[in-house]
């Protein structure tokens, strides 16, 4: 029995809610509950986005994630906000392109992922969150299964199906960095 | 089985809507209910059916008071400032004996407020809703997949008892996605001999009305809409209960506060405290007879609500002051947290039923 609590957080723009809802459709076609929530406030219409992603053996309760066991973040102002609302003994994936600073606490486990600068380096700029996402499913020794294909093609528009090679391409570019 | 899908709580709402039978919408764009608009908007032309934005809220629901009188079915939604401005028009569609659906995926109050989630126009949608005599069923979802539940129950209960229902979502469920699985089955449609189809000179005028000026006459129709409503609080009212069968403690909570508790629960318990719920999935007609039975075992109730405490009456009303019921709450958009919850459970626990 096992619940993970995940919070994305970064500018509007940078796929943040996209990354979720990838996250939640592969814990979904794995067999799990799962919730996604979306910020929708008017932080939103100031850049920034968030987004609270629960996978669970369990039926899920509250949707919000607010003590996440993971946190994504893309930028600095994500990490200065929730830096400290993750549980200890949880993990925070940086983006350490945009974020200069080292993360603080010491009872969690970090990754840092030039994420942004691999992107452009790859000529897939906007995919900086399917690189960590990559990253994070290698940490959690999730990756290269079934459902991350299925996954990709449920939120990939049929209308955009050449993305899915780079999106899949960005996500194994992370998960070998 | 249908498979399931990933969906918004609101895009929920508005395909369950259209496998309902549903083809006319009207509506206006107002957060955060708007997804239901949008997806209406690119669906409706595809199926032959109507998507209109209408110029204001008011004009909205006199367009489904309009298409609701030729026994079509039809629906509107918006949030809680938007819902006041539909007012008097659902009190019409009451008074006309009109089936419809409204759709309130409320935001804090009073006033414009913010865009927040909130539960505090429940007294609005239970106590009926506008000015005259008359009640709403309240249908109040807990899931995405019951924002797609209730609104196919809902328009199956509006034609049933010819009266409108309103399904009360917050923000949190209109946003969210969980799975959910869309398989219904389409019940045969209602019998609607009092819709205005055109007579083919075959039949009286069928007319649709609210205006009766002999009141003996208005006294008449009232009695027989209050008759229907006996029916409606006696076939009709739905709760989950959840842990409820050796419960000390008694969370009453519907919606995103419902979810919230849960968690509450489950901590509670693994404390060795005996917390249950009671959900009320019908607001209107509210479950006052679990809650009542629940006395003889529980011995303090936690209104759980995102408002000052409006619930919160009603459940008193159903435990007639055999045990304390006290309001945990959050407004203006904030939500309990599981903690806050426990919280107010650990200090019922301690109290023990004391008045």
């Amino acid at each position: 029995m096992s619940t993970t609590q995940i919070l994305i957080a970064g500018f509007g723009g940078q796929g943040i809610l996209f990354a979720g809802k990838f996250l939640a459709y592969k814990g979904m076609l794995d067999g799990k509950n799962v919730s996604w929530l979306p910020s929708y406030g008017p932080e939103m219409r100031g850049g920034t986005a968030s987004c609270s992603v629960i996978l669970s053996d369990t039926a899920v309760g509250s949707p919000i994630v607010s003590n996440p066991d993971v946190l994504i973040a893309m930028n600095l102002p994500s990490l200065d906000r929730y830096e400290d609302s993750v549980v200890p003994g949880g993990t925070i994936y940086v983006d350490s392109t945009l974020i200069e600073r080292k993360v603080r606490r010491t009872d969690v486990t970090v990754h840092y992922i030039p994420a942004t600068r691999l992107a452009s380096d790859n000529n897939t700029p906007t995919l900086a969150n399917m690189i960590i996402v990559g990253k994070l499913l290698s940490v959690m020794q999730d990756f290269g299964t079934d459902s991350v294909n299925a996954a990709l093609k449920k939120v990939v528009s049929a209308r955009h199906a050449d993305m899915l090679d780079i999106n899949l391409g960005a996500m194994k570019l992370g998960a070998e960095n | 089985m249908a498979d399931k899908v990933l969906m918004k709580g609101n895009e929920a709402i508005a395909e369950a809507a259209i496998l309902a039978g549903c083809r006319h919408y009207f509506g206006y764009p107002i957060t955060p209910q708007t997804e239901i608009a949008a997806y209406m908007a690119k669906r409706m032309p595809k199926i032959g059916g109507t998507f209109l934005q209408a110029e204001s809220e008011i004009a909205a629901i006199n367009m489904v008071y309009g298409v609701s009188s030729t026994g079509k079915r039809v629906m509107t939604s918006s949030s809680s400032p938007g819902i006041s401005l539909k007012g008097e028009g659902i009190s019409y569609i009451a008074g006309a004996d009109l089936p419809a659906l409204i759709v309130n995926v409320q935001r804090g109050g009073p006033g414009l407020g913010g865009i927040q989630p909130s539960q505090s126009d429940y007294f609005q949608a239970t106590k009926g809703g506008a000015h005259g005599d008359f009640h709403m069923i309240v249908l109040a979802p807990s899931s995405v997949q019951e924002m797609a539940d209730l609104t196919v129950k809902g328009f199956d209960l509006a034609d049933a008892y010819r009266t409108p229902v309103m399904i009360l979502a917050d923000g949190t469920m209109g946003q969210m996605m969980e799975p959910v699985s869309l398989d219904y089955t389409p019940k045969a449609p209602v019998e609607k001999p009092w819709a205005t189809t055109g007579t083919q000179m075959q039949r009286e005028h069928n007319i649709v009305n609210s205006l009766f000026l002999a009141p003996d006459e208005l006294e008449d129709m009232n009695m027989k809409r209050f008759q229907r409503y006996a029916a409606i609080e006696k076939n009709e009212t739905l709760y989950e209960e959840y842990r409820m069968e050796d419960a000390d403690i008694c969370i009453v909570a519907f919606g995103i506060a419902a979810r919230v508790s849960k968690n509450a629960i489950n901590e509670a318990r693994a404390r060795g405290i005996r917390a249950g719920m009671i959900r009320p999935i019908t607001l209107w007609p509210f479950p006052t007879a679990p809650i009542s039975a629940a006395t003889q075992h529980v011995h303090s109730f936690i209104s759980v609500e995102l408002s000052m405490g409006q619930m919160i009456e009603d459940v008193r009303l159903a435990v007639e002051g055999r045990a304390p019921v006290t309001l945990c709450n959050r407004t203006g958009g904030m939500i309990p947290s599981p903690e806050q919850v426990l919280q107010a459970i650990q200090t019922a626990a301690e109290n023990g039923g004391a008045k």
